[in-house]
C-alpha cells in the first residue's frame, strides 16, 4: 500500500479509497471531510485506580486534553470525533476538575464533536456538549468502537489499544501504533495512561486477512514497520 | 573497670552451671569472645561481634537470651518475643533454627524458638502470633510485616534482645533503611531492649555501630572482636604464563580451573554475572570427562531449581558450583576448601565475603585463586590480593535513608495503630539514616501516604491515612490496611519469564526454568544463547513464556555486556592506578603483563598516581579518545555520553562510545588531539546536559518503578493486569512521564534521581573522578592506538551503539519494509 510522509509528520494514505493522515500523535485526520478521530481517551483513569486506593498522578485527563488540543489546533477541524471509551468509566464525567471539564467543553466550540460510545463509556458524557452515537458513517469511512471481525471494508476503531514492539541491535523498543491493512483501520489509544495491547496478540486475527501494516508513533513522525520486524512482548 | 572492657579471669563464672556442662560435655572450652558477649548481655549493653566464619559467632550472640531465658520464672500468661533474630536469608533464619535447637534440647531448656519467613505455613503464622515463640527467627520483610500488624505492641513489648546477623550486607541498603526504621518502633515499643549485631570482617566497625545504635551514638555499642582466624591464602592463576588482552570470560584458563577442581573436595566458583555463570558452566561440563557433580546457581534459574542445588551442597554430594553473587551470603558450608574468583574482584569487602565461604574452621587458613580474565583484570587482581593481606577494605558512606522506604514504613505504622505526626517524626528521626530527616521532608512523606503528594488536590477524599478527631493518623479502611500488607518490603525483583521448551502449534511445553525480563534483552529470535546448562535456540516469547529449542551443537550467542552488575569500587580503582604508576611493583606481575606495562611507557605514558591519561589517535577513517579514569563501568558510561553532547557541540562529530571498568574510548569524524581538556572536563558537565539526558534515560524508568512500588503508590501486582484476559501493558513509564512534565519536583522523581544517581548512573562519582582528574589531565597525542588502548578496540564492535537508539531503530524496522514489500 502506498503512503507518502505529510508535512506534519504524519503518514499519508488511502482507507478504503478515501484519504486519511495517520498523525504521530495517533489522531486520524480525514483530509477530504476535514475530520479528526481519536480514540480511548480514558479520562480519569488515574483517579479511577486513586478510588480504588492506588493515588496514581491526576494529571492524565490534562495530560491527555493539552495533547488533543495541540492536534485540533494544528487541524484546525470541522469534525472532531472520539470513538469511545473516552471516559474510563461511567462516573468519571463526575470526577473531571471543572477546569478540565471547561476545556474539554471548549473542544465543540465552532465545530461538531461527535462521542462515539465504547464499553467504558456505554452512556456517552450527561453534561459535556456534542452528539452521542453508537456508530457513524463518513464518506465511505464507518467509525465505531469496537472493530468487528470479519471484513469491514471502511472501518476506523479503537477499543484494541494496539502497540508495536521492535527487536534491533539497540535492544526493544515498544510504542503505540495504528494497524491497518488498507482497507480497515484500529487507533492507537490517545489517553495518557491508556495501556497498550501487542499487535500480535489473537485479538487482532480475526480483523484481517492478510498481514497488516503497523504504523509506530515516534517523537515526531510515524513509522510504517513490516510484520517481520514486529516481536511478541 | 572501664565500660565494656572485661577481665579475662573473670569470665568463666559467667556461665550458669548448666552451660559449662554443656560447653564441657561438647569437648569444648566457651571462647573469649562468647563469654564477652554474656557479659555485655548482663550489662544490658549494645553490641557488636565481628568474628569470622567459623567462629561461634551465632552462639555468642544468642547465649546471653538463652541464659536469660533459662533462668525466667514461669508465666502465667502468654508473653512476647523475648529475642528477635533477623537474618538477610530466610534459609539462614531456618538453618540458625535447627542449630538453636541443639543446646536448648541437649540443656533441656524450657525455651521455644521458631522461625518465621515467607515459607512458614499459614496455621503456625497465626499461632506465633496467639502464642509467641521465645525467640523468634526471621528477616526484614517479615519484621515490616508484623511491625504493620494491628497486635505489634502486644507481641513486642517484651522485646529483650533483637540480634541483626550479616549486618554488614544489611545497613547500606533500602532493607537496611527500612529495617533501621522497625528497630526505631521496636525500641518505641520496648525502650529496654538490646540490640546485638553480629558481623564478619568489615573495614570500619563504627560505620556499623552508628548504623546499629538507637541513639545515633556508636559509643553507646560496645565492639567485641572475635580471634580474627588465620589470613587467608590467595593465589592468581596464570594460565601457562599467558594473560589474555581482552574478553571477560576467562576461557583459556578453564582446563586447569578443571584440574584444580578435581584436586579439592568442594570448590565454589564465583564469577560476576549470570551469562559468565552460564558459560563458565558448559565450559567446565565438556571438560568433564570424570564426571564430577559440578552444579550451577545464578538468580535467572528457578528458585526451586537453586534450592536443589544447595540441598545437594548441605549434603555434601557437590565437586563445585559456578554461582554469581547468590551464594555470596548462606548457610555454611564446612566441605569447601576452595574459591575460585573467575574473573576480577570488583571490590576487596566482596572477595572477603566469598573467601570466606571457604573453610569454615576457624584454626585453617581460607583458601582462595583469582583467574584474571584480561590483563587490566591481572592488575585488579593484584591490588585486591595486596589489599586483602592488609587486611583494608573498601569503605561505605554514611547511610542517607530512602524518602520511598519511609513512605512505606509510615503507612505500616497506620496499619498497626494510630499515630502522633509528632511522635513519629521523633521516633523516624531515632533510626540512623533519618537522623537529619527535615521535618519538611517528613511531611512530604506523610502527605505522599495520604494523598500521593499531588499539587492538584483532587485526592483529599480518596486519602488512605486520615487524622482522626483525637488528632491521631490511622488507615483509611480495612482495604488499605490489605494491601499495604501485599506489598511490604525494600526488595523490587523484575517481573520473571518461563522459559519453556516450544511444542506444536506454538504452545509451550515443559518448564525448563525462569528468567529475569531482562535476562533475554539483546536476543532475536533464531539467536542461541546458553541457559540452566544447555545451548538453546529462542523461538519466540508469547505472554509470560519464553519458548526455546534445543540447539546442541550451535555456537552460542556471547552477550557483549560481559561486564559485571558491580563496577569496579573506588577504593580497589585507586590502588590499581597506584600499583601501575610503581615501575617497582610490577615485578609481582606476569611476564606478558609486565611487557604490556613496558610497551605502554615508551609508546604512550603510564600515568602518574594522581594523573588521568588521555590518548588522542587516528585509526582506519576515525578519530578515537581514550580516557583511563578506572573510575567503574557506571561512572564511565555516564561521562562518555556527557563527553559525547559536548564534542557533538564542539563540531567534532562523534559518532560512538564503549565502556569498561578501566577507561572509555570515544570515536568522532574530526581529531580530538586540540581540544581545551581542562574545559572538556569541567564540573559544570554535572549540570543541565545531565538533567536532561537523565529524565530520558530507561534507567531513570527502571529507579523510579523501584520506588514507586517501595513507596506504595503502584502495587506489586501492576495496575492494568485486571482479568481481561489479555496483556494490557500499563507500564510505569506513562506514569513516569506525566509525572515529570506535570509535577517535576514530585517526591517520587526525587527518590528516582538520587538512586539513579548514586547507583546506575553513578553521578556522585563521575563528580568525584572530575574533582580529582582537575588539573591533572595527561594528554599523549599519539600516531596509532597505544598498548592499553587495545583491550578497548576489542570491545568495539560488540557493544551497541549507544545515543538515540529507539528512533534509529524505528526507523531502520521501516527500512526494511521495503524489503519486504519486494520479497
Amino acid at each position: 500500500m502506498p503512503f507518502r510522509a505529510s508535512i506534519c509528520g504524519g503518514l499519508a494514505m488511502a482507507v478504503n479509497g478515501k484519504e486519511v493522515v495517520l498523525k504521530a500523535s495517533g489522531a486520524l485526520a480525514v483530509t477530504g471531510s476535514d475530520a479528526l478521530l481519536v480514540a480511548d481517551l480514558h479520562f480519569e483513569k488515574g483517579s479511577a485506580y486513586a478510588m480504588r486506593g492506588q493515588l496514581l498522578p491526576p494529571y492524565d485527563t490534562r495530560e491527555t486534553l493539552a495533547r488533543l488540543e495541540r492536534e485540533v489546533a494544528a487541524c484546525a477541524p470541522r469534525l472532531l470525533v472520539f470513538l469511545g471509551d473516552s471516559f474510563h468509566d461511567g462516573a468519571a464525567e463526575a470526577r473531571l476538575a471543572p477546569e478540565d471539564a471547561a476545556r474539554l467543553a471548549a473542544l465543540a466550540l465552532g465545530r461538531t464533536l461527535v462521542w462515539v460510545v465504547g464499553n467504558h463509556d456505554a452512556d456517552g458524557p450527561r453534561g459535556l456538549p456534542g452528539d452521542v452515537v453508537d456508530e457513524m458513517a463518513l464518506d465511505g469511512l464507518k467509525l465505531r468502537h469496537e472493530p468487528q471481525p470479519g471484513s469491514q471494508p471502511g472501518e476506523v476503531a479503537g477499543h484494541l489499544h494496539p502497540a508495536a514492539r521492535i527487536a534491533g541491535r539497540g535492544g526493544r523498543v515498544r510504542r503505540r501504533c495504528f494497524v491497518t491493512d488498507g482497507r480497515r483501520v484500529v487507533l492507537p489509544a490517545f489517553g495518557a495512561y491508556a495501556g497498550g495491547l501487542n499487535v500480535k496478540d489473537p485479538a487482532f486475527e480475526p480483523l484481517f486477512t492478510t498481514r497488516p501494516l503497523a504504523a509506530a508513533l515516534g517523537a515526531d513522525r510515524v513509522h510504517p514497520i513490516g510484520w517481520k520486524s514486529l516481536v511478541n512482548d | 573497670m572501664l565500660f565494656g572492657v572485661v577481665d579475662a579471669a573473670t569470665l568463666p563464672a559467667l556461665l550458669p552451671q548448666r552451660f559449662a556442662d554443656w560447653f564441657a560435655s561438647r569437648g569444648w572450652a566457651a571462647r573469649t569472645h562468647q563469654l564477652e558477649m554474656v557479659a555485655k548481655g548482663r550489662d544490658g549493653r549494645h553490641a557488636l561481634l565481628i568474628a569470622p566464619t567459623g567462629g561461634g559467632k551465632t552462639l555468642a550472640g544468642f547465649l546471653p537470651s538463652l541464659i536469660e531465658l533459662s533462668e525466667r520464672p514461669p508465666a502465667n500468661s502468654p508473653r512476647g518475643v523475648h529475642t528477635l533474630y533477623i537474618s538477610p536469608l530466610k534459609a539462614l533464619a531456618v538453618d540458625v533454627e535447627r542449630n538453636l535447637m541443639a543446646p536448648i534440647r541437649e540443656m533441656g531448656l524450657d525455651i521455644v524458638a521458631e522461625s518465621r519467613t515467607g515459607d512458614t505455613g499459614v496455621s503456625r503464622k497465626q499461632r506465633q502470633k496467639v502464642r509467641p515463640p521465645d525467640i523468634l527467627l526471621t528477616t526484614p520483610e517479615q519484621l515490616a510485616l508484623l511491625c504493620a500488624w494491628e497486635g505489634a505492641r502486644g507481641l513486642f513489648e517484651d522485646l529483650h534482645c533483637v540480634i541483626l546477623d550479616e549486618i554488614h550486607t544489611l545497613w547500606p541498603t533500602k532493607r537496611g533503611d527500612l529495617l533501621a526504621l522497625d528497630l526505631a518502633r521496636l525500641q518505641a515499643l520496648a525502650p529496654h531492649m538490646r540490640r546485638v549485631g553480629l558481623s564478619a570482617t568489615v573495614d570500619d566497625p563504627d560505620l556499623i555501630r552508628d548504623w546499629m545504635s538507637p541513639t545515633a551514638r556508636a559509643a553507646d555499642v560496645d565492639l567485641v572482636r572475635g580471634p580474627p582466624g588465620p589470613a587467608p591464602v590467595v593465589d592468581t592463576l596464570i594460565s601457562e604464563g599467558r594473560v589474555p588482552w581482552a574478553g571477560h570470560t576467562a576461557e583459556h584458563a578453564m582446563a586447569e580451573v578443571y584440574d584444580i577442581i578435581k584436586r579439592h573436595r568442594t570448590t565454589l566458583v564465583f564469577v560476576n554475572t549470570r551469562f559468565q555463570a552460564e558459560f563458565a558452566f558448559q565450559e567446565l561440563w565438556k571438560l568433564n570427562d570424570d564426571d564430577l557433580p559440578i552444579a550451577l546457581h545464578h538468580g535467572s534459574l528457578a528458585a526451586e531449581q537453586r534450592r536443589r542445588v544447595e540441598a545437594a551442597m548441605a549434603r555434601g554430594e557437590l565437586k563445585a558450583v559456578v554461582c554469581t553473587s547468590t551464594l555470596d551470603l548462606g548457610i555454611d558450608w564446612g566441605d569447601v576448601d576452595l574459591v575460585i574468583q573467575l574473573a576480577a574482584p570488583k571490590g576487596a569487602a566482596r572477595m572477603v565475603q566469598r573467601i570466606g565461604r571457604a573453610n569454615h574452621r576457624l584454626d585453617e587458613p581460607s583458601k582462595a585463586l583469582f583467574v584474571p580474565a584480561n590483563r587490566f583484570e591481572m592488575l585488579e587482581c593484584q591490588a585486591a590480593i595486596e589489599a586483602i593481606a592488609e587486611n583494608a577494605l573498601d569503605s561505605e558512606q554514611p547511610r542517607v535513608g530512602a524518602l520511598d522506604v519511609l513512605a512505606q514504613h509510615v503507612m505500616g505504622c497506620a496499619c498497626s495503630e494510630p499515630f502522633d505526626l509528632v511522635a513519629l517524626y521523633d521516633e523516624v528521626r531515632a533510626a540512623v539514616p533519618y537522623r537529619d530527616l527535615r521535618w519538611e521532608d517528613y511531611e512530604e512523606v506523610v502527605d505522599f501516604v495520604s494523598t500521593g503528594g499531588y499539587a492538584l488536590k483532587t485526592y483529599d477524599r480518596f486519602r488512605r491515612i486520615v487524622k482522626g478527631p483525637d488528632g491521631l493518623w490511622r488507615a483509611r479502611n480495612a482495604d488499605t490496611v490489605r494491601r499495604h500488607r501485599m506489598n511490604v518490603g525494600a526488595i523490587v525483583s523484575p517481573a520473571t519469564l518461563n522459559v519453556r521448551i516450544a511444542g506444536r502449534g506454538g504452545k509451550g511445553g515443559r518448564k525448563i526454568g525462569e528468567v529475569e525480563e531482562g535476562y533475554l534483552e539483546v536476543l532475536d529470535p533464531g539467536d542461541t544463547f546458553i541457559f540452566a546448562g544447555m545451548t538453546w535456540k529462542l523461538v519466540g516469547v508469547t505472554g509470560t513464556d519464553v519458548l526455546v529449542s534445543p540447539a546442541p551443537n550451535a555456537n552460542p550467542k556471547m552477550p557483549s555486556w560481559g561486564g559485571s552488575k558491580f563496577a569496579i569500587s573506588t577504593f580497589l580503582a585507586a590502588r590499581v592506578r597506584r600499583m601501575m604508576s610503581d615501575e617497582a611493583r610490577w615485578r609481582v606481575l606476569p611476564d606478558d603483563v609486565r611487557e604490556w606495562l613496558e610497551a605502554q611507557r615508551d609508546r604512550s605514558v603510564i600515568p602518574g598516581p594522581d594523573e588521568m591519561l588521555l590518548e588522542t589517535f587516528p585509526h582506519g577513517k576515525r578519530f578515537y579518545m581514550v580516557v583511563y579514569a578506572f573510575d567503574g563501568r557506571h561512572a564511565h558510561t555516564t561521562l562518555a555520553m556527557l563527553l559525547t553532547r559536548r564534542l557533538d557541540r564542539l563540531g567534532i562529530g562523534p559518532l560512538g562510545f564503549v565502556c569498561n571498568d578501566y577507561a572509555l574510548a570515544i570515536w568522532a569524524l574530526k581529531p580530538m588531539d586540540r581540544l581545551d581538556l581542562d574545559d572538556l572536563f569541567a564540573e559544570d558537565m554535572l549540570g543541565d546536559d545531565l538533567e536532561a539526558w537523565m529524565d530520558e534515560s530507561f534507567m531513570m524508568k527502571r529507579s523510579f518503578k523501584a520506588c514507586a512500588l517501595i513507596s506504595g503508590l503502584i502495587e506489586r501486582r501492576m495496575p492494568g493486569a485486571e482479568k481481561s484476559g489479555r496483556q494490557v501493558t500499563f507500564s510505569t513509564d506513562l506514569i513516569y512521564d506525566v509525572l515529570r512534565r506535570h509535577q517535576p519536583d514530585h517526591l517520587l522523581l526525587k527518590c528516582a534521581r538520587a538512586d539513579a544517581a548514586t547507583m546506575t548512573i553513578d553521578v556522585a562519582r563521575v563528580g568525584r573522578l572530575l574533582q580529582r582528574v582537575k588539573g591533572h589531565i595527561r594528554h599523549a597525542t599519539l600516531e596509532r592506538l597505544s598498548p592499553f588502548a587495545v583491550p578497548m578496540f576489542m570491545e568495539i564492535g560488540r557493544e551497541r551503539a549507544p545515543g538515540g537508539a529507539a528512533e534509529m531503530m524505528l526507523a531502520e524496522a521501516a527500512e526494511d519494509l521495503i524489503a519486504e514489500a519486494m520479497a
